[in-house]
């Protein structure tokens, strides 16, 4: 807590950073048209976050909010247009070719579709080799060993190495496309929507692997989620994004405990509940998202926020402490202070 | 008398010597406006079910029933006319993905007037001003504009607000739809949940709703039959099915959710998988994956036991969370 950072942390944090993203912004142009001008679309604007060894930072939202967009940054898949990205350390911008090749070994990544994300013409223990072939130079013998170690590991059978990926269910699969992201023993792992094709549970079996895997070798994860419920279960800090920006972050207790952002409340509101206790009548958000071609001006959120005044529709609305102290995890919203006097959600 | 009355509904596929039981003796019997929502994983044969009660099984998929009533009708012995003059006016559904059920080449007015010209008729024009109501009803903002719209330039939300228009068009007794919301945001999804059940009361419509979310259930149903592989395990009532489960399959499901872990180190998580086509335990389907197994589950397949709204297809269905006796 005692940090001066702008982001929020957990007060027992004491494991060295390994992710580190200052701005991270990325701007796309859009053709219009023969002879118009083009289009800028903020996919990403100005992120920052911080990632320590054995944590989690969940990032949530909805389609079309950018956190793909900022899977592709932190994997170095795309360079970003503007911000720094420290990986261990070191900047990948000034990053020479060697360098950014061994940087990568250290971000993996696990998709959301188990189905599409394996080569259906390559048999499990090939695709758990290949990072291997790519990026050591082991024998064919040790690369077999340590793909059978990893499978062992993560709850797949020995037989499972000579067979192809049609012949498994969809949390088999994921338990594979796990184990072919952690072959290269990195230290962050993303994880976008890694469970929501799974059904519950299944789901269940999973998270508790990604868990038990994050107690024994301490890599990190980016987690990127739309499951609320997920998310405060797994999550260390989370993310709210909602059109390229974040407009909240804070740690999981204080986010849940206290969500300060209208859209932060809205999302909570329309997680459907089982309990009567945690449920509400389902509080239905107005609207969509809008266009990231001609977004709102003022807060991008103004159209459809119930606490929405004149103000909003001008100012932009900076990601900032509230002044009340009551929680030190960061809000974008002219009115966090009076939100946080409402009743929770 | 019950809307849809359902006896021991069999959907086959496969060799007639060695089938696939995709749905095997479901019952079940909906009431005009109610709410009846059918959990399960996939797999689970809840859409198969959904299909057979709308006669959209083909062959070589072989649909069987000792009853099968809509409205006191029997949907199995009526001609093919019949019945298909019955499907998409009285009994509609909607289907999960709204991206790829709009047909990409026709605008949207043209694919709600379709309905309406094979049930009803009409002039054009009146057919055009139902289907400005009709995107009216379903609150989709400048319907005016919309009407000529082709699906590519709606959202996800916007397309399944036009599933919706075009189901609703011939005012069904009985809408079934088939995980309406799980393509769609959370935010889009509270939307249109709301907006099912405002047109279900208002036009006092049975709603059967088909979802693996058991928060959607709890949301919106009043009632709840638990699937798995191919069989009805648990009928219950919301909420009593989400405090007082009385099938281990529906305890292991409630228990596996996040939100009822928060604050443990680890999910409470069933293990295995569940039985495909053709590795179907001999006994209870449950066995190999149940924390409450016994000999006799392994040997023999229970039934349904209980009374009607309250039954669980296991040996020892659980009270208070501890398994008993059965009371036959």
């Amino acid at each position: 807590m005692s940090e001066h950072r702008p982001t929020s942390r957990d007060p027992d944090h004491e494991s060295p950073i390994v992710l580190d993203a200052q701005g991270l912004t990325k701007h796309f142009a859009v053709s219009q048209g023969f002879m118009k001008p083009k289009a800028i679309v903020r996919a990403l604007d100005g992120v920052s976050f911080q990632v320590s060894a054995g944590k989690t930072v969940a990032v949530v939202g909805e389609s079309g909010c950018g956190k793909s967009t900022l899977a592709r940054q932190i994997t170095m898949i795309e360079p970003p247009t503007a911000g720094r990205l420290h990986l261990g350390g070191v900047d990948v911008a000034s990053a020479d070719a060697a360098a950014r090749k061994r940087l990568r070994q250290e971000v993996q990544m696990v998709f959301q579709n188990p189905f599409g994300s394996l080569n259906p013409r390559k048999k499990i223990g090939h695709a758990l080799e290949e990072p291997l072939v790519i990026n050591t130079t082991l024998g064919k013998a040790e690369r077999e060993e340590k793909a059978r170690a990893m499978m062992a590991r993560v709850g797949l059978r020995p037989e499972h190495h000579q067979r192809y990926p049609h012949m498994f269910s969809g949390g088999q699969r994921q338990r594979v496309a796990i184990a072919r992201a952690l072959m290269l023993q990195p230290r962050i792992v993303v994880a976008d929507e890694p469970v929501s094709a799974l059904d519950v549970s299944i789901q269940a079996q999973v998270l508790n692997l990604l868990m038990d895997l994050q107690e024994e070798t301490q890599v990190a994860y980016v987690f990127i989620s739309h499951n609320l419920a997920v998310v405060e279960l797994i999550a260390n800090e989370v993310l709210v994004m909602y059109l390229g920006k974040v407009v909240e972050q804070a740690s999981k207790r204080e986010l849940f405990a206290m969500p300060r952002h209208p859209y932060t409340r809205a999302l909570l509101a329309s997680t459907p509940r089982i309990d009567k206790a945690a449920r509400r009548a389902l509080q239905v958000l107005s609207g969509e998202l809008p266009s990231p071609l001609n977004p709102p001006s003022g807060c991008a959120f103004h159209k459809r926020c119930p606490f929405a005044a004149a103000r909003c529709g001008v100012e932009v609305p900076l990601l900032r402490q509230p002044s009340d102290g009551r929680t030190i995890g960061l809000v974008a919203c002219h009115f966090a202070e009076q939100i946080a006097e409402l009743a929770p959600v | 008398m019950a809307l849809l009355e359902v006896k021991n509904l069999t959907v086959e596929f496969g060799k007639v010597a060695t089938p696939l039981r995709a749905v095997d003796g479901v019952s079940m019997s909906i009431d005009a406006g109610e709410v009846v929502g059918i959990v399960g994983e996939s797999g689970s044969g809840k859409s198969v079910t959904a299909l057979a009660l709308m006669g959209l099984i083909d062959e070589p998929g072989r649909v069987s029933a000792d009853r099968l009533n809509f409205d006191g009708r029997d949907l199995l012995t009526m001609s093919i006319k019949e019945r298909r003059s019955l499907l998409g006016r009285d009994i509609a559904m909607i289907f999960q993905d709204p991206m790829t059920c709009l047909n990409p080449c026709f605008t949207v007015e043209y694919q709600l007037t379709e309905t309406l010209r094979i049930h009803e008729g009409g002039p054009r024009k009146v057919l055009r001003a139902r289907a400005l109501e009709l995107l009216q009803a379903v609150e989709i903002p400048d319907a005016q504009r919309r009407l000529n719209a082709f699906p590519h330039q709606l959202s996800g939300g916007m397309s399944q607000r036009v599933m919706v228009a075009m189901a609703i068009a011939c005012h069904p007794r009985l809408l079934i739809a088939d995980e309406p919301t799980t393509a769609l945001d959370v935010t889009i999804q509270a939307q249109i949940l709301a907006l099912l059940l405002k047109l279900q009361r208002e036009r006092r419509m049975g709603l059967v709703i088909i979802t693996h979310d058991l928060g959607v259930v709890a949301e919106i149903a009043q009632r709840v039959m638990v699937m798995y592989a191919g069989q009805v395990v648990e009928t219950s009532r919301v909420p009593e099915v989400f405090e007082q489960p009385h099938h281990p399959y529906t305890e292991a499901l409630l228990s596996a959710l996040p939100e009822h872990n928060i604050g443990q180190r680890r999910l409470r998580s069933m293990p295995g998988v569940v039985p495909g086509a053709h590795d179907r335990p001999s006994g209870c389907l449950l066995s190999p994956r149940c924390r409450y197994v016994q000999d006799k589950c392994r040997a023999e397949r229970p039934e349904l036991y209980g009374v009607e709204g309250a039954q669980a297809r296991c040996f020892f269905p659980l009270v208070q969370h501890r398994p008993t006796k059965v009371i036959a």
